[in-house]
């Protein structure tokens, strides 16, 4: 549909504002008040991975389209250490620091699509889609 | 050329990357008698449909209109190959005409006349050809029937959505939410339910719970014939997220099925509140109600530990 | 952003205006937990209905508040969760167990005095006829 933001992800304040910006997206792509909320959850919980992890990235929000559905999409990059174990760090409940994380598994039980692409050393970029139920 | 080989590739003549030379050449040769015989092609498409009593929703100026927009995008589909904007301009299509109360079965006689029709002229045209006549119907045909295909889907689709938009209007409307006394809400679950109505029915519950300000709510399931895994997931998550707001839920009417499901998905039935049927769920509720001054669930969950 | 933190006889509440980043929520904890230490408080109340999302750390930091309270004496109470958010919450599979939650600022204030009315009754000693 064209409609793309991106969004640097630096310090805590960016977080606010990915999922912010999450929300009213979710709104354009006409989701309900429920929706637009899982939805800012799930970029808050993968924004604050970027801050912790890489310290710094960028999170691109787009409306997408498929046939008649609409919906979000988020992709959230950075240049940080990478996931050694994608696997494992998927796993709900693991996480490398300060115990309880929703994190990843988090975000990927409230979307419908999920995809991580890493390589240590180099960098993290998470694909999400959330599509609003065709009616 | 070769008919051998035009015929190899017949079944995927509406792909113009597989043609051969002679192939498209005749594509090219077919479209451009479509474009050519249009005004007479479409008025005897027009008399066709009238004849068999199709579309006798629309007038007949309407069915004129429609008729010479399905014509260019069904020519135009043989000739690109490509079917998206045909798929479009049939959901759109469909949008127009479903609300008059056209049929599926119209929609689809009209697209197969239109392909019988242009196949007779295709006849008379190249009667003195039979070879090459064959080799136009090669071409002519697999596409004709892609046509006919996504043009009738479309429609399908269209009406397909235009039934799940009024479920779903029926059942924004219908609240299952009952208030029997103060602060006392009751939300008895029947049918089949899908993961959308249940998403639906736990954001009613929540709306209700807060609106009422309640601090119990009986959730009866007697009504539930059987529970996948991923519904019975919903329930819980749905006395969960009551608990947030505060109140208790007693979860009634579980058969053992269902019983077996939660315990099967890893629900300690023994933390989840249940009493058998709907009665002795509501006494139980009011009993939580009356007795302010004794301990919740929850409150018994935060009771002092043991590093005090 | 400052979350104000008001004092209401032996309770403490703190009432969150809007979005707060992880670096307010952490001042938020910080501050209640000395304001607790410092004074004589029985309980905590933090109202998040200004909130219209709890992510993992919303969520942990309230734990956090609510078991430094608890090593101090005092009981927690969080109230005005959006049903939207808890919704999301429960998908997301953040639970706060172990940590009281009511419906609004009046049911946290009654939540409180009965706990604190328990919790006295509690600490006398231990008669049969007592439990109800």
């Amino acid at each position: 549909m064209g409609e793309e933001l991106r969004l640097p992800i630096a310090a805590d304040v960016d977080v606010v504002e990915a999922r912010q910006q999450g929300r009213a997206l979710a709104a354009v792509a006409g989701f309900s008040s429920g929706e637009q909320t899982v939805i800012a959850a799930a970029i808050s919980e993968i924004a604050r991975n970027i801050l912790m992890y890489a310290k710094k990235g960028e999170i691109t929000l787009s409306l997408v389209q498929n046939g008649d559905r609409q919906g979000v999409s988020i992709i959230a990059t950075d240049q940080g250490p990478g996931i050694p174990d994608i696997e494992r760090a998927m796993q709900y409940g693991y996480s490398t620091s300060h115990g309880v994380g929703a994190g990843l598994p988090g975000a990927k039980r409230l979307m419908d699509e999920f995809n991580v692409d890493s390589v240590v050393g180099q960098g993290t970029t998470i694909t999400m889609t959330k599509w609003r139920r065709a009616i | 050329m070769d008919t051998k080989k035009s015929m190899s590739v017949s079944t995927r003549a509406s792909d113009p990357q597989t043609l051969s030379e002679s192939s498209a050449g005749l594509l090219r040769e077919l479209v451009a008698h479509l474009r050519q015989n249009r005004t007479q092609l479409r008025e005897e498409w027009a008399r066709r449909i009238t004849r068999a009593e199709l579309l006798t929703a629309m007038t007949e100026e309407e069915i004129f209109a429609e008729a010479t927009a399905v014509y260019d995008n069904y020519v135009e589909a043989l000739e690109t190959g490509t079917f998206e904007a045909l798929q479009a301009y049939s959901r759109r299509l469909s949008e127009r005409i479903i609300p008059r109360g056209v049929e599926t079965d119209e929609v689809v006689g009209i697209v197969l006349l239109l392909r019988d029709v242009l196949a007779r002229s295709l006849f008379t045209k190249y009667q003195d050809n039979v070879e090459k006549l064959n080799r136009i119907l090669d071409s002519y045909e697999p596409a004709a029937n892609r046509i006919a295909n996504t043009v009738a889907v479309g429609f399908v689709e269209e009406r397909e959505r235009i039934i799940r938009q009024q479920q779903e209007a029926i059942r924004e409307l219908s609240t299952p939410v009952l208030q029997v006394r103060e602060r006392l809400l009751i939300l008895p679950i029947i049918g089949v339910i899908d993961p959308q109505r249940a998403r639906q029915l736990t954001e009613q519950l929540l709306r209700a719970i807060r609106a009422n300000r309640a601090k119990v709510v009986v959730i009866d399931v007697t009504g539930v014939a059987a529970m996948d895994s991923g519904v019975a997931n919903h329930l819980v998550q749905t006395v969960e997220a009551s608990r947030l707001l505060g109140a208790t839920v007693i979860v009634t009417g579980l058969s053992p099925e269902i019983a077996q499901t939660l315990v099967t998905i890893g629900v300690d039935l023994s933390e989840m509140a249940t009493v058998g049927d709907l009665q002795g769920g509501i006494e139980e509720a009011e009993r939580l109600l009356a007795d302010r001054a004794a301990p919740t669930t929850q409150v018994r969950e935060i009771a002092p530990e043991s590093s005090r | 952003m400052e979350v104000p933190i008001l004092r209401q006889g032996q309770y403490l509440i703190a009432s969150i205006q809007s979005a707060l980043t992880d670096a307010d929520l952490s001042h938020l904890r910080e501050a209640l937990i000395a304001q607790v230490g410092r004074s004589r408080c029985r309980g905590v109340i933090v109202d998040v209905t200004a909130l219209d999302v709890m992510d993992s750390f919303a969520v942990r930091t309230l734990r956090d508040i609510a078991h430094m309270a608890r090593l101090r004496g005092a009981e927690t109470v969080i109230v005005g969760i959006q049903p939207d958010v808890a919704f999301a919450m429960v998908q997301l599979g953040l639970t706060l167990k172990g940590v009281a939650t009511v419906l609004d600022l009046e049911e946290g204030l009654a939540f409180l005095t009965r706990r604190t009315e328990e919790r006295y009754r509690e600490t006398k000693p231990r008669r049969p006829s007592d439990r109800g």
